[in-house]
């Protein structure tokens, strides 16, 4: 490879997102634009028998108010990724609702007025007369007989059952094995809170009979797809989707939403006026997906030598009021087939129950479903060490997949015939203790626990599955996804030598431009400031599926890299021409075509695509210009892998938590710029150790979520945490051909469990073995002080 | 996030403030803003008019006369935290502004509005009352002065009159062996105290105790007075055992506010916590 692959240089997009040039969603005016505000439904599980609108209609400023009725042609929203092999009794939102609402914070009616003030007053004069019914919000009491039924065509609640790996197999582990740990543990929802709240612009023109709509999304082409193909029943020709520049998202923009369709179908009611809709962060809390949310109980076997011999496990997923885009994909085929971890489990089974409650709609947040299965098999292995009386690391070691064992297909079975593609999981274990100095902290731990302090040290040693793609497994007949996952790549080198990378992946923070332009720059022996990347519209990129599930550079970075060697290929049989040599004699190094073993005389590419453009003398049959476009469907997806330890204190006259040290040695395999990297790493592991620590939605017996916002729902503040420290080890993945594996959600999926671990690790000398996630002080200190031993 | 319709008026003195507060019914005096607009824009709060009082200069900064310092309504957190006045001769003032949110919010937010609002969860009220500060309002009838005991009635609630002005704050200067602390555990969503802790202690030359003083945010709707704690001290050695001891003995605290990250019962055993932490670092200052 070329120079700029690898090198840590600061992102190209950076000086504009930092000096405010960057337009995200709110900044865009449009002549003539007009303002929605939605009425949300105060109930979360209610029948609506009327809506008067009349009074709101007549307040000043008001263009227009709608209610779903007026939308009663537009489908509902689909549901994209049914959990695969079994039947799914899917409900999902319609663009305002008509009938009924299941939750606290459904659209039921919209003010359209010329500003978003006036918009926001005149709601309170639409009166909705509401049934209101009763309520369960707990994924596992909703299956309870009794419980509030929210949907006809799912009895008892439940939306799906699935299952993976061997039940009969597992009950005989568990059956034989000398130890066996269970223990029921929750992984609490959260509010995912991307600084930029959703929002979209819908114009629709009267004339040509289309719409443009500008929306916060991580994937426009599949919106698109959506919205035109399943809601509005048109032909996608009749659409343009953009996602302006979008300020996070960590999955919840992956999803189609009702007010996306709403801004459209309300353009068109008001004859082509540009309707904004712009979520405030109290929206953001009730309207926009959660994640995670499992209620789970779990069983492991192991040998008295440590040996885990088998893991069951029963999941309630609680999926909300209705269904999200993808929300049953993200509990099963994410989550049940990761179970494995990094070890060698002969035994797995998995049972999953995606049930509706009267919540709002969880579906993927970071990591989605890998964070679950990795924090259950990180405790798991926790408990076993310490019923043992077990070093954590030893036990860690103990069951480690070898290297030699690659490629290694585990028993939670990822489906396909898909198997883990690398890895050296005693590497980064080993790293990781060398770099804590591992011997001398169990030492130091000694000494505070003499000295009355509670120090503890936490593990967690994990593998992810990213870069999703192969069609084959994600899509229909495998894992229920209702489309391919392959990603698309344009490269065009202009005449002025310039490049333009087209993807039609989305990025929302991840720094795209830099990365795909370092991909296209190494390959071509080009300086990256010549490679500009284009994005996020549907008009003027090729189709592709989006940013999420660490594939942008995995997937869509691979699609540019194919499509370059494909350019590569014809400025060899141009530059050949133009050297006066046979295209089999040449070569292509450093930027420049020539003859082997002949540097001295070479073509640039720039000179080649020049020639390539003006086109007056190419090798016969040869097309003009150098453009090409991949649409690359991996044959697997990507494993990265590592081991983050956690240092803590815990004061015990508090139950306060003080992260001392945290440190995250990962191997994403190949790093395609590691300063980007180790910004993904330290965010994605705040964004876990917020979980672990801090953040958790809350919602009442009603179903109203107490923690709507930002004075209730605790985020990670950076003064909380130390500075992370991060190192790596390098294991290339055979999948691809610059053997990257991705590194986008790593730090969110190895992160909560190394915390937790590390607090019942300092809690250890009152027996404690179990905490629930966030780990309050409150919760710490009852842990302490309900043991009877704690206190002084 | 869009604050209901509402008139605009600036005043450019307190009687003129006064006067406008007369005449708008329900009006609300605009300081620093950072309690009132979140609560507006949540339409919490919904005032028909705001009548500012940002940019009066005769209610901003830090005066010192005869063993008394006099803080202006309008004083931002961040000048009392600077303040060398304060510092030297007040510190738990300072200390406990310096505690206040985070940078932006000190250089906006004022110790009139800090007061005035009453947030139970709010810095500043345990710092005044553990001082036995004096309130000083401003009315159409005159001024009155009211001690911080008096002051404080409810949750977000105090003994100000809809048409009175908060004109300043006066704490007494600290003397003798005389040190203080604030000690805050802060919630992780607000920032704002879960619990904080503000303790005065006096020694004698002997070095027993002349006098002491703790108080309470976050944990009671009002902050809470300590004042058996205090009382169990004086006159004591002032040893770590002594004071563990007259806090586990003395501190008991009814009604303490709750909320999903943590229980009134939990709040009180980290006000023990922390009672205990504060009056020794103000024993150490002493
Ligand atoms: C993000 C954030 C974090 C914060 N964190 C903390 C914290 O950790 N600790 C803490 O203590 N506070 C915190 N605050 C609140 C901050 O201290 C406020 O500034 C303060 O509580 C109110 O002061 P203000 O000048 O902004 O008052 P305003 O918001 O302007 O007014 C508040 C109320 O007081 C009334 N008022 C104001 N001035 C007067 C006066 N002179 N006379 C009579 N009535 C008056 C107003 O009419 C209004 O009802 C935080 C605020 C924010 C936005």
């Amino acid at each position: 490879m070329g120079k700029a692959i690898g090198q840590a240089i600061k992102r190209k997009e950076d000086p504009r997102l930092i000096t405010g040039q960057a337009k995200y969603l709110d900044d865009i005016q449009l002549p003539g634009m007009v303002y929605a505000a939605v009425l949300r439904s105060p109930y979360a599980h209610a029948n609506i028998k009327s809506i008067d609108t009349s009074e709101a209609e007549s307040q000043p400023g008001v263009v227009g108010v709608f209610t779903g009725k007026d939308f009663a042609d537009l489908n509902p929203l689909p549901c994209a990724w049914q959990a695969g092999g079994v039947n799914n009794n899917a409900n999902t939102p319609r663009t305002l609702e008509i009938d009924k609402v299941t939750f606290t914070g459904a659209g039921v009616a919209v003010v359209v007025a010329e500003s978003r003030y006036a918009a926001e007053d005149a709601l309170q004069y639409i009166h909705v007369d509401y049934e209101v019914l009763p309520t369960v919000v707990d994924a596992k009491k909703a299956t309870e007989p009794g419980a509030p039924q929210l949907h006809e065509n799912a009895p008892n609640n439940i939306c799906m059952e699935w299952t993976c790996g061997d039940e009969a197999g597992t009950d005989k582990a568990l059956g034989e094995a000398d130890v066996v740990v269970k223990q029921a543990i929750r992984n609490q929802r959260l509010l995912p809170t991307p600084m930029d709240s959703r929002g979209a612009i819908g114009i629709y023109s009267p004339v040509s009979e289309d719409y443009t709509v500008y929306m916060t999304s991580q994937c426009p082409h599949i919106m698109r797809l959506l919205m035109t193909a399943f809601v509005f029943g048109m032909p996608e020709s009749k659409m343009r989707c953009i996602s302006p520049h979008v300020g996070g998202g960590f999955g919840t923009k992956i999803f189609l939403y009702p007010e996306y369709c709403m801004v459209a179908a309300v353009s068109k009611k008001l004859g082509g006026l540009p309707v904004k809709w712009m979520e405030t962060r109290r929206e953001n809390y009730v309207a926009t997906s959660h994640g995670r949310d499992h209620v789970t109980e779990f069983e492991v076997a192991a040998k008295s030598d440590g040996t885990i011999t088998g893991l069951k496990v029963e999941t309630y997923a609680n999926l909300g009021g209705i269904l999200s885009t993808i929300a049953p994909g993200i509990p099963t085929t994410l989550y049940g087939r990761m179970l494995s971890g990094v070890y060698k489990i002969p035994n797995i089974y998995c049972k999953v129950y995606g049930t509706y409650t009267n919540t709002g709609m969880v579906d993927a947040y970071r990591g989605a479903g890998r964070p679950e299965a990795s924090y259950l098999v990180e405790r798991a292995v926790d408990l076993v060490a310490q019923e043992l009386g077990m070093d954590p690391t030893e036990v860690r070691r103990k069951n480690f997949i070898p290297p030699e064992a690659f490629p290694y297909a585990p028993a939670s079975n990822i489906l396909n015939g898909l198997k883990y593609d690398s890895g050296n999981y005693a590497g980064a274990l080993d790293k990781a203790l060398e770099l804590i100095d591992y011997k001398n902290l169990r030492k130091e731990q000694e000494e505070a626990r003499k000295a009355g302090r509670l120090m503890g040290i936490g593990f967690s040693s994990y593998v992810e599955i990213c870069g999703v793609a192969p069609s084959a497994w994600v899509g229909l007949n495998g894992e229920g996804w209702g489309a391919g996952l392959w990603e698309s790549a344009n490269v065009r080198v202009h005449l002025t030598g310039q490049v333009v990378v087209t993807t039609g992946s989305q990025p929302h923070g991840q720094g795209h431009e830099t990365t795909m332009a370092q991909i296209a720059a190494d390959l071509l022996g080009m300086d990256v400031a010549d490679v500009r990347v284009e994005h996020s519209d549907t008009l003027g990129t090729p189709f592709g599926y989006g940013t999420y599930g660490s594939r942008s550079a995995t997937v869509g970075g691979t699609a540019i890299y194919n499509s370059v060697q494909k350019i590569i290929e014809k400025a060899k049989k141009i530059g050949a021409h133009m050297l006066e040599a046979a295209p089999e004699d040449v070569t292509f190094e450093d930027g420049k075509v020539f003859v082997k073993g002949s540097p001295d005389k070479a073509k640039t590419i720039q000179e080649v695509a020049l020639a390539a453009a003006v086109a007056y003398d190419l090798p016969a049959g040869t097309e003009p210009f150098l453009d090409d476009t991949t649409y690359y469907d991996p044959p697997n997806c990507t494993y990265p892998f590592g081991t983050h330890v956690c240092i803590v204190e815990v004061d015990k006259d508090s139950g306060h938590v003080q992260i001392k040290r945290y440190l995250a040695v990962d191997d994403v395999g190949k790093k395609i710029n590691p300063l980007i990297v180790d910004g993904q790493i330290h965010g994605g592991v705040v964004q876990g150790v917020g979980q672990a620590l801090w953040e958790g939605a809350m919602y009442d017996d009603n179903g109203q979520l107490v923690s709507g916002s930002l004075m209730d729902y605790a985020l990670p503040k950076a003064h909380y945490l130390p500075m992370i420290e991060t190192d790596s080890t390098e294991t290339p993945s055979p999948v691809n051909p610059m053997g990257i594996k991705g590194a986008g959600e790593a730090g969110t999926i190895a992160s909560a469990q190394a915390v937790v671990n590390a607090v019942v690790d300092a809690l250890a000398p009152y027996g404690i073995k179990h905490i629930d996630m966030p780990l309050t002080p409150q919760k710490v200190w009852e842990a302490i002080h309900s043991n009877g031993n704690g206190g002084n | 996030m869009y604050p209901a319709k509402f008139d605009y008026y600036r005043a450019s003195s307190v009687q003129e403030a006064i006067q406008l507060l007369q005449e708008h019914e329900d009006a609300k005096l605009l300081a620093g803003g950072h309690s009132l607009i979140p609560a507006m824009k949540l339409r919490l709060a919904q005032p028909p008019a705001l009548i500012d009082i940002g940019r009066i200069a005769e209610l901003r900064g830090v005066t010192q006369d005869n063993g008394s310092i006099k803080v202006g309504a309008l004083t931002v957190h961040a000048d009392v935290a600077a303040s060398d006045v304060l510092q030297s001769q007040c510190p738990l003032l300072a200390e406990a502004a310096s505690n206040v949110g985070d940078r932006q919010v000190r250089h906006k937010g004022t110790i009139g509005g800090n007061l005035a609002h009453a947030d139970p969860a709010s810095d500043l009220p345990a710092a005044v009352l553990a001082l036995g500060g004096t309130i000083h309002l401003l009315g159409p009838g005159g001024s009155r002065q009211v001690a911080a005991a008096d002051f404080f009635l409810d949750l977000l609630a105090t003994d100000l009159h809809e048409d009175e002005v908060l004109t300043a704050i006066e704490v007494p200067a600290i003397s003798g062996k005389t040190g203080t602390a604030y000690l805050k555990f802060e919630h992780p969503a607000s920032g704002y105290a879960l619990c904080g802790a503000a303790a005065v202690v006096s020694l004698n030359d002997d070095g027993t105790c002349a006098g002491a003083s703790l108080c309470f945010n976050g944990v009671t709707a009002t902050p809470h007075n300590a004042s058996a704690v205090a009382a169990a001290l004086v006159g004591k050695t002032l040893d770590d055992a002594t004071i563990d001891q007259a806090v586990n003995a003395n501190l008991s605290i009814a009604d303490p506010m709750g909320d999903m990250y943590a229980s009134g019962p939990y709040r009180v055993e980290v006000a023990k916590t922390y009672a205990k932490r504060a009056l020794k670092a103000a024993r150490d200052r002493a």
